[in-house]
């Protein structure tokens, strides 16, 4: 078993399409991945840089409101302008989901899709607040999305030294209990939050050869890392705690500074476990909750022989006979499941486009929610799920079933004949039992319906 | 096609949906073991800081109405609890309960928590139930307490509602359903439904409870006419009752049956402008939703009923510039149902004179809100005072046993 055009866009794409071929290759699979990115020129997100504005913004109007010499008539009209202000933030982070949802629906690159989210979802991070709390999109944008078709190392850095991480993770709170800021002012002190979710689920993985005094000597060595949304990313020296610090046996930090923050993440991603725990967890997102051995030997040696040179990871994997297996496989997330819906209907770039906030919120954010998938939001840092029983629950199936079967509100227009739409779908390879479903439905939307919800569809 | 494709499924059962749940015979196989306890526990994390202070008032205090000249209102006798506490006029409906002995209050609690008084991490500490949330502490302590009890599956304990709830995710099963999912299609597509995911258990199995709670919890599966069905899907269904009411409605089905913990949270309590009015909704949707419980499960399982609904943090003794008031520290809880010794209010009151509050600005928390979780699941299902004070809420003193329930 290889290479298979319509496993391709299933299994690592964003589902079949009547209107886009799938791959043509491997080498076709990777091309897509590097090198300009047309998806997200032609649906453009905010990036982080430009966004964090809003945040000052926001603050201004606040401080207007708060201010004792504003009169009455002033604050309330503040009031309502930091009201229509953060309307207009929430709209705009559903425009965002639209443009991931385009992004998929309309590209030839599915794999590019699926990486930039694998990524996304490893390096979990979003705000609290009311604008910052719609943040992630734009962080993705700017941290993950160029990044993945590169050197693990570097991907880490820019997601773990981002603004958004560092306030995710509590970053931003921590200073050296000896450092110059410490001195002056007490109360605060250092927080392990992110030093130990990089050792334990950006880096090493749970199972990983560090203790409890790695995490505290990692989190010694991120002080100093810091934003302000006036600023962006900056070093805050008066946070350093002094002197070096040991992680892994290793000594960093002899100076205060980046380059040694750099140098330890560049560590930890060459580390062998940070290759195994890496490798895996691809081959378990896109191909079974229990991927071959030989298959994650192989993008492991890949991995350790390239210094964690992504596409060559990627490479090994689509090379491996295992990715191609028939046998047990993975349960579409509520994403990729929605998306590649859409897909094979072929829902046009304009009727998508001409959505407004409230329509994307009830026909995509909600239902997503339903099926047990808020847009950008996973309960902790560790992200979504890998394991199918997460996902196979009466309430997610409930959520799809009840989405596939208001298509037609959905898409406004004609919904297609489901004896063609299971071609769509499902390419030449449908089984028996859903050509059958989707011709004895008593309607067209019953018919789609099945069709979606069919094994031979939700699984890939 | 052939009744041989459906008699193996789920929809053989398709002729039995749309009974009432009660008698439909296809709810009880979702009952795969007997459940550890008899006795039942709802937890209700009510989202946005409630005003503890308003909720129940304590007009006995001498600096209670100075602090709040709009919101501490004037006494009212019907509304008294104790002689020094009364009740918001919202939370009339449930006087009944406290004159029967099945509502209590909690004064003065708080979690660990405290000064940056931000909802979500105030929320996410309440539901962790750790002592800070330092450490990745990754699961809730209601699903730490059902870690290792034998008996326990996905039946026992529901998680209500489309969000994610710190407070049940962890390693040990939860069901999550919420009852704003309406499914309608013909009894045909049922059966296609059906057919098609015959080689896929794992996938079928979700599929048929689905089909079954949906049909359960409000409209049936299979609609007479495709205009009901429209209908429904877009909405008509679910406009008939309210949210809340749906899911108490939903937990107190699964109580009936083999469920002994529900959990869902109520939202609309962060009361920073002109509270008198922001306030009403919130507690009236809370005295509706202990209301509709206690009627849904009926006389004997609210007997052995204990429902606890907490909140993040507490909100400012003094009201703000806008009538309102802003997040505080201390707080109060509220226990209902026939199991709690009610008709009291539980927790040293720690008084508002300006020198007795924290940070002279908020009520002074004088225990810790765990603590009475912890004494209501001791009570409920004899947990040990060392799993609970260990596992369940690392970090916890549970004090001495305030006799919170019968």
């Amino acid at each position: 078993m290889g290479f298979d055009p319509i496993r391709a866009e299933m299994r690592f794409g964003c589902g079949l399409s009547p209107v886009i071929a799938p791959p043509k290759s491997v080498d076709d699979m990777l091309d897509g991945v590097l090198g300009r990115d047309p998806m997200a020129e032609r649906f453009p997100i905010t990036l982080f840089d430009t966004f964090r504005a809003w945040i000052v913004e926001r603050r201004d109007i606040r401080r207007e409101i708060k201010s004792t010499t504003t009169t009455d008539e002033a604050r309330q009209e503040a009031a309502a302008k930091e009201k229509a202000f953060i309307r207009g933030v929430n709209d705009e982070a559903l425009h965002w989901l639209r443009q991931a949802m385009q992004r998929r629906v309309q590209t030839r690159d599915g794999f590019r899709e699926r990486l930039s989210a694998f990524w996304g979802d490893h390096f979990t991070a979003y705000g609290r607040g009311p604008v910052l709390k719609v943040a992630t999109g734009p962080y993705l944008e700017e941290a993950i999305r160029p990044h993945i078709a590169g050197r693990f190392e570097d991907l880490l850095i820019a997601a773990v030294t981002h603004p958004l991480m560092l306030h995710f993770l509590n970053q931003d709170q921590s200073i050296g209990p000896n450092s110059e800021i410490a001195q002056k002012r007490s109360g605060r002190g250092l927080n392990e939050n992110l030093a130990r979710e990089v050792l334990e689920l950006h880096t090493l993985g749970v199972e990983g050869p560090y203790t409890q005094g790695d995490v505290r000597q990692l989190a010694e060595l991120f002080t100093g890392l810091d934003w302000t949304p006036a600023k962006g990313p900056l070093f805050r020296t008066g946070a350093v705690e002094p002197g070096a610090e040991t992680v892994l046996g290793r000594r960093y930090g002899e100076a205060a500074g980046l380059g040694p923050v750099h140098a330890v993440l560049r560590d930890l991603a060459r580390h062998p476990a940070t290759a195994r725990h890496i490798a895996r967890k691809l081959a378990v997102h896109f191909v079974a909750d229990q991927p071959d051995e030989a298959l994650i030997g192989a993008m492991v040696a890949q991995y350790e022989a390239t210094d964690g040179d992504l596409l060559a990871v990627y490479e090994a994997m689509l090379r491996h006979p295992a990715a191609w297996s028939a046998g047990a496989s993975n349960i579409k997330r509520p994403i990729d499941f929605v998306a590649t819906s859409l897909r094979a209907l072929a829902l046009p770039q304009a009727d998508l486009g001409a959505w407004g906030a409230k329509r994307i919120n009830r026909q995509l954010r909600r239902p997503l929610e339903r099926m047990g998938q808020p847009w950008e939001r996973p309960i902790g840092p560790d992200g979504w799920a890998e394991e199918d029983t997460a996902w196979a629950t009466p309430q997610g199936m409930a959520g799809r079933l009840q989405w596939a079967l208001a298509l037609p509100e959905l898409l406004q227009r004609d919904v297609p004949d489901p004896r063609e739409f299971v071609e769509a779908a499902l390419g030449p390879g449908a089984p028996e039992r859903v050509r059958f479903a989707a011709k004895a439905a008593e309607n067209r939307r019953e018919g789609v319906a099945l069709v979606l919800m069919s094994p031979a569809f939700q699984r890939v | 096609m052939g009744d041989g494709v459906s008699r193996r499924g789920f929809l053989l059962r398709a002729g039995a949906l749309g009974c009432s749940a009660a008698a439909s015979p296809f709810v009880t196989p979702m009952s795969f073991a007997a459940a550890p306890w008899d006795n039942r526990l709802v937890v209700i994390i009510l989202r946005g800081a409630m005003d503890g202070l308003d909720a129940v008032r304590p007009w006995g205090d001498r600096d209670f109405a100075a602090a709040r000249p709009g919101l501490a209102a004037t006494r009212d006798s019907a509304l008294d609890l104790d002689g020094y506490f009364g009740l918001h006029p919202a939370l009339a409906d449930l006087m009944p309960l406290w004159r029967a002995g099945e509502l209590a209050a909690v004064q003065a609690v708080s979690t660990p928590y405290r000064d940056k008084r931000s909802h979500f991490d105030g929320q996410d500490l309440l539901e962790a139930g750790g002592m800070s949330l330092e450490g990745g502490m990754k699961d809730g302590w209601l699903n730490r307490m059902l870690q290792g009890v034998p008996g326990i599956t996905a039946q026992t304990t529901y998680a209500i509602g489309q969000e994610n709830m710190i407070l049940t995710s962890g390693a040990a099963p939860v069901s999550n359903w919420s009852p704003d999912v309406d499914l309608s299609l013909s009894a045909q597509g049922l059966r296609l439904l059906d057919l098609t995911m015959q080689d896929d258990p794992v996938l079928a199995a979700a599929m048929a409870e689905a089909v079954l709670l949906a049909d359960s919890d409000g409209d049936a599966v299979v609609a007479e006419d495709e205009a009901g069905m429209m209908a429904s899907m877009q909405g008509g269904a679910t406009g008939r009752r309210k949210g809340h009411l749906r899911i108490a409605d939903f937990a107190a089905l699964q109580l009936r049956d083999a469920a002994r913990i529900a959990s869902f949270s109520i939202g609309g309590w962060d009361t920073h402008v002109n509270q008198t009015n922001t306030l009403t909704r919130p507690l009236q949707r809370l005295a509706e939703v202990l209301l509709r419980l206690k009627d849904g499960v009926g006389a004997e399982v609210w007997g052995k009923t204990t429902v606890v609904a907490m909140t993040e943090f507490g909100r400012t003794v003094r009201e703000n510039g806008t009538r309102g008031t802003d997040h505080g520290t201390g707080g109060a809880m509220l226990l209902a149902g026939g199991a709690v010794r009610g008709g009291r209010v539980f927790g040293a009151w720690p008084g508002l004179a300006e020198a007795a509050l924290y940070d002279r600005r908020d009520l002074m928390p004088t225990s810790d809100v765990r603590a009475w979780a912890a004494w209501a699941m001791r009570g409920a299902f004899g947990i040990e005072k060392s799993r609970l004070e260990g596992m369940v809420f690392p970090g916890l003193d549970m004090g001495d046993d305030p006799g919170l329930l019968l």
